[in-house]
């Protein structure tokens, strides 16, 4: 059965449309990477999943259940299951680290907070942060504050975790910290879906990785096939001119 | 205990509102020149006069920016008569705006004047321009153009005072209103419609200004 | 001028001052007031004009109108209608009440645009994690947003209320106890314009300047935090 499975789906962003027919499955525990030139649509994708855009047609199936994205139960259970980061990591900026992990089990899913607190004490010491508890966004670097957001993102317990672009916005010498952090996820077994330019690394660690172009998936496989035998010239020409980043 | 609402008794009176409504944009614009006068000379008082004459002229903004405009405009009606000088209502409002608006026009003028770039100005310099081809070319443009959208608000400020006319008999706008009220009795009709008239006058008043600023200044239309 | 001289003793009787003391306190109640209930109020519109369902849409547009309208017609017009308002509808309320009712819809209108303006200053990215995470407005308000807004709004909100003194004046044409309307009325009473008007335009300036200036230092100090 599959995890997730996008069919034709469209969206449009200002009038314009994005998306003119992704279609794509993800199964249990695979990492399935996105990758394609800017503005070809990789994070319309997980916004459109995440229910931050509405999309304009297409089936989305989490689990065999068919969501409606322009009902808000279906994208509160979406949002239940898929938890996203972002490429600027959006903390909170009025709160802690540790509040940024806990605020939404404990007091948007109730959850018990000495429960919620000691779970996410684990998940920022599991990123490297237990000695950063108590700092706000402002006091932390990009890749600090990129991998809390990844802690804030496991704390929903999510089946499905998107990572948009996670390394674009930071400097080069700490796009490895939180590289480090997506391969223990990824060892672990978490279904992932992420955009990315680090193609070495979606290289190492995808299980499918998607090249898109303009709204379109233009080939889908194996790293291997995408990476060293690609069919379509188009992504050939794309990986040739992206190989060495 | 009720009231219906009559409209039909307030709209013959329609014509002489709409003619309160242009008494008012014409006080508004005389008391408007009148604060930009005082607005330049300050800012340049307070821009290339010595330490003194800033502090004067700053205690003047302070002062006028501090305390309500009907007052101002009481004590200019009522206390300059003990000096000998008896103002019309008319002279008196008048007064009262123009004094009201400089001190505002003041501080805004001398900030539009400060915002020269020197950047601009050696730039001009070294393309050869005399100092009298970089005023016109680069220092008032600029200025024209930051000072724009400030002035044009407080213009439309200053149409707002202009209702406080009302209260020294004047006939504009509300001053009309109350005096239909006072053929008719109908309030409720007659100042709601000099609302509307209000409204209609201080967005077109916006909107004309926005284009003006658009078509002759280069200013971008900002939607709010 | 000399009769300012020779009036003072006259003016600054025990009576007197008791009466301008009791204006001044008025002044300072109806401003105050105003704020508050404005804030209030204005918060809830401008929290109102967030929502996106279509039910409330109809709501959404009234509260456009009205915060617009409030804002461009003058005050004194807003408080002729709500005295005539009451008076045509025989409605006995005390002049006061209905000052501080014309002046809350006044201020409630700019406030909700102030804290309208602190809402939208929130970058679109954390309004977006918050919703990623469903939570709902409330909670995006309450944990998200007013914690980081309100570092904006309360200052604005103080300037405000400072500028606002001013526009209590008018109370002063239906009646009210304030400043104005016994600076008006010592005049009746023979006393010299410059003594009488001298002193109200006085007591507005110590109460509205050292304000003005706190609120700035407020502004400054938040901004920087």
């Amino acid at each position: 059965m599959h995890h997730l499975d996008v069919r034709d789906l469209t969206a449009d962003y200002a009038g314009k449309p994005v998306l003119k027919g992704v279609t794509f499955t993800v199964t249990r525990g695979a990492i399935v990477s996105l990758i394609g030139p800017s503005g070809s649509g990789k994070s319309t994708i997980l916004r459109t999943l995440t229910g931050l855009l509405r999309p304009s047609g297409g089936e989305i199936r989490l689990d065999e259940r068919q969501l409606d994205y322009s009902r808000t139960a279906d994208v509160a259970y979406a949002r239940q299951r898929m938890a996203i980061v972002f490429q600027q990591y959006n903390l909170f900026q009025n709160m802690t680290a540790l509040r940024n992990v806990t605020v939404t089990p404990e007091k948007i899913r109730k959850r018990d907070k000495r429960e919620v607190e000691a779970e996410a004490v684990a998940l920022l010491q599991k990123v490297g942060l237990g000695d950063k508890l108590h700092a706000y966004p402002d006091e932390l670097s990009g890749g600090q504050q990129q991998r809390v957001a990844i802690a804030r993102a496991l704390a929903l317990k999510p089946e499905i975790l998107l990572l948009d672009e996670v390394t674009s916005a930071l400097d080069p010498e700490l796009v490895h910290e939180v590289l480090d952090t997506v391969r223990l996820l990824a060892a672990e077994g978490m279904t992932m879906i992420t955009v990315s330019h680090e193609m070495g690394f979606v290289r190492e660690l995808a299980s499918n990785v998607m090249f898109l172009e303009a709204g379109r998936v233009v080939e889908s496989g194996p790293p291997q096939q995408i990476f060293e035998a690609a069919k379509e010239a188009r992504t050939r020409q794309f990986i040739g001119k992206t190989l060495y980043r | 205990m009720h009231y219906a609402l009559h409209y039909g008794q307030v709209t013959p009176y329609l014509p002489y509102l709409l003619g309160g409504a242009l008494v008012s944009l014409w006080i508004s614009v005389l008391a408007f020149a009148g604060g930009l006068v005082i607005g330049l000379l300050g800012a340049f008082g307070r821009i290339y006069g010595g330490p003194l004459l800033s502090r004067l002229i700053y205690g003047y903004y302070i002062f006028f920016t501090n305390t309500p405009q009907l007052v101002q405009i009481f004590f200019l009606f009522y206390g300059l008569a003990d000096f000998g000088l008896l103002l019309t209502p008319f002279e008196a409002v008048w007064l009262g705006l123009t004094l009201n608006a400089g001190a505002y026009l003041i501080e805004i003028q001398k900030a539009g004047f400060l915002s020269t770039r020197l950047s601009e100005l050696e730039a001009a310099e070294t393309l050869g321009m005399s100092r009298w081809q970089q005023l016109r070319f680069v220092i008032v443009p600029h200025i024209a153009r930051v000072l724009y959208p400030p002035l044009s608000n407080q213009f439309i400020i200053v149409i707002m005072g202009s209702s406080m006319g009302a209260i020294f008999g004047l006939e504009e706008l509300t001053g009309r209103a109350v005096n239909i009220n006072g053929q008719t009795f109908r309030a409720l009709e007659v100042f709601s419609l000099a609302g509307v008239i209000y409204l209609g006058v201080t967005m077109l008043a916006t909107v004309g200004l926005a284009l003006a600023g658009r078509l002759l200044l280069r200013i971008p239309l900002r939607i709010a | 001028m000399h009769a300012v001289i020779e009036q003072w003793p006259r003016f600054f009787s025990g009576p007197n001052v008791l009466f301008l003391a009791t204006a001044l306190l008025n002044t300072v109640l109806l401003s105050l007031a105003s704020c508050c209930i404005g804030l209030a109020l204005g918060f809830v519109i401008a929290s109102t004009r967030l929502t996106r369902s279509w039910a409330l849409l109809p709501l959404r547009l009234l509260l456009i109108g009205l915060t617009e309208a409030l804002r461009r017609i003058p005050p004194l017009v807003v408080l002729f209608l709500v005295f005539f308002g009451f008076s045509l509808f025989q409605i006995d309320m005390a002049p006061f009440a209905v000052a501080l009712i014309a002046l809350t819809l006044i201020a409630t209108a700019f406030i909700a645009e102030i804290v309208r303006s602190g809402f939208r200053s929130i970058p679109r990215e954390q309004w977006d994690a918050a919703a990623t995470m469903n939570f709902s407005l409330a909670q995006t308000l309450r944990h998200v947003v007013v914690p980081q807004a309100w570092k904006i709004v309360v200052p604005t909100v103080s300037l405000f209320f400072v500028m606002f003194i001013k526009d209590t004046a008018l109370a002063s044409q239906i009646g009210v106890l304030e400043l104005t309307f016994v600076g008006k009325s010592f005049i009746d009473r023979g006393f010299s314009p410059l003594l009488s008007f001298g002193t109200v335009l006085l007591l507005y300036f110590l109460l509205s300047f050292p304000l003005a200036r706190a609120g700035q230092w407020l502004e400054a100090r938040l901004a920087s935090s």
